[in-house]
């Protein structure tokens, strides 16, 4: 079950990663398919998750963003106000959307193009298939809401493509507003 | 080297940013910010660039006449620091003078600054729709109201939302 991982399964410390930033070529690369029994996959999950954790406000992390061009990504939406169904944490390798409806549009930040951000149009209940780190039988998972569209952006990462690739309109990407 | 406003409006045909894009990158130019859309079949360029102000002007005049063209030279770069929290503006119902005008005045009574904004009529509608900041000062519950009062006179409809960004 998915909601009873914990990185603890993995049994490796992760390491912080840095997170690169567009226009490095690895986030418009194809990520490759992974081996979720490779050790070297299974301590790339203990380090994405560790990097997810040490970023504020970031609920997930896909390999190419730290780097390394594979079919594998961390997510934790616990807590966020816009999630509806929860898996908590988790590391997904070779994940595929296999069903997704009902679009919505809304305004997604990126921490590998921290400058702007866009209005996307994303379904609003997918459901996906995947493997955990470590393990061999593919799950589905189905969900919704904030999970739902953060699941469609990791995987978007997974396949080379940022959340500009996909924005609603010529005037839908927006000069990023921080202010103190 | 300065940087420079480039304006660029006229009949819309197919090839105009091409032909304006291709004069500028000729003189060695980088297209920095810029918006170009079409206004009632007249298309406008708005371009902030980096370049030799007369090398841009004579490269540009080849399309003068059938294009309105201005190349200025800017003071230096303002950045921009966002006063508060994103908001998206929409407006629209039947055409009338002074939509824009009385609306605009309720954002910057509240101390608010538009970053963007955009009008379209079509037909009898009238459609506004702009990005807001407004400061963490600003009372929304009076500028909502506000924006109703004045909505309700001019017989348009107004929302005014919170347009934060989810980050991923």
């Amino acid at each position: 079950m998915i909601t009873s991982w914990s990185p603890k399964l993995l049994d490796v410390e992760g390491q912080v990663l840095e997170v690169v930033r567009a226009p490095h070529p690895v986030l418009a690369t194809e990520g490759a398919t992974v081996d979720p029994l490779d050790p070297g996959m299974i301590q790339l999950a203990a380090d994405l998750v560790a990097t997810m954790r040490v970023s504020p406000g970031c609920v997930g992390l896909a390999a190419p963003q730290v780097g390394v061009a594979a079919q594998m990504f961390a997510l934790d939406v616990t807590g966020h106000s816009k999630a509806r169904t929860c898996h908590g944490v988790f590391v997904l390798c070779n994940a595929v959307v296999v069903e997704a409806t009902r679009n919505e549009k809304a305004r997604e930040g990126c921490m590998s193009v921290p400058d702007f951000t866009g209005d996307v149009k994303r379904a609003t209940r997918v459901t996906v298939t995947g493997v955990l780190p470590g393990t061999t039988d593919e799950l589905t998972i189905s969900t919704d809401a904030f999970e739902a569209r953060a699941l469609q952006h990791e995987i978007d990462h997974c396949n080379g493509k940022l959340f500009l690739d996909r924005v609603a309109g010529a005037h839908a990407v927006y000069p990023r507003k921080v202010y103190q | 080297m300065s940087q420079l406003a480039v304006t660029v409006i006229g009949p819309d045909r197919p090839g105009i940013i091409a032909d304006v894009t291709e004069a500028l990158v000729g003189t060695g130019v980088n297209l920095e910010d810029s918006t170009m859309t079409l206004l009632r079949g007249h298309f406008a360029m708005m371009i902030v660039c980096a370049g030799p102000f007369d090398e841009v002007k004579s490269a540009l005049e080849p399309l003068r006449g059938e294009l309105v063209i201005t190349v200025r030279k800017m003071g230096p770069e303002h950045e921009h620091a966002p006063i508060g929290a994103p908001y998206m503006l929409s407006v629209h119902g039947a055409d009338r003078p002074g939509i824009v005008a009385a609306v605009t005045r309720m954002i910057a009574a509240a101390g608010g600054t538009i970053t963007d904004l955009a009008t379209r009529l079509s037909g009898g509608l009238y459609v506004l729709t702009a990005e807001v900041e407004l400061p963490p000062t600003a009372e929304l519950e009076m500028l909502d109201r506000a924006l109703e009062i004045a909505a309700e006179e001019l017989g348009v409809g107004v929302t005014l939302r919170p347009a934060e960004s989810d980050d991923l």
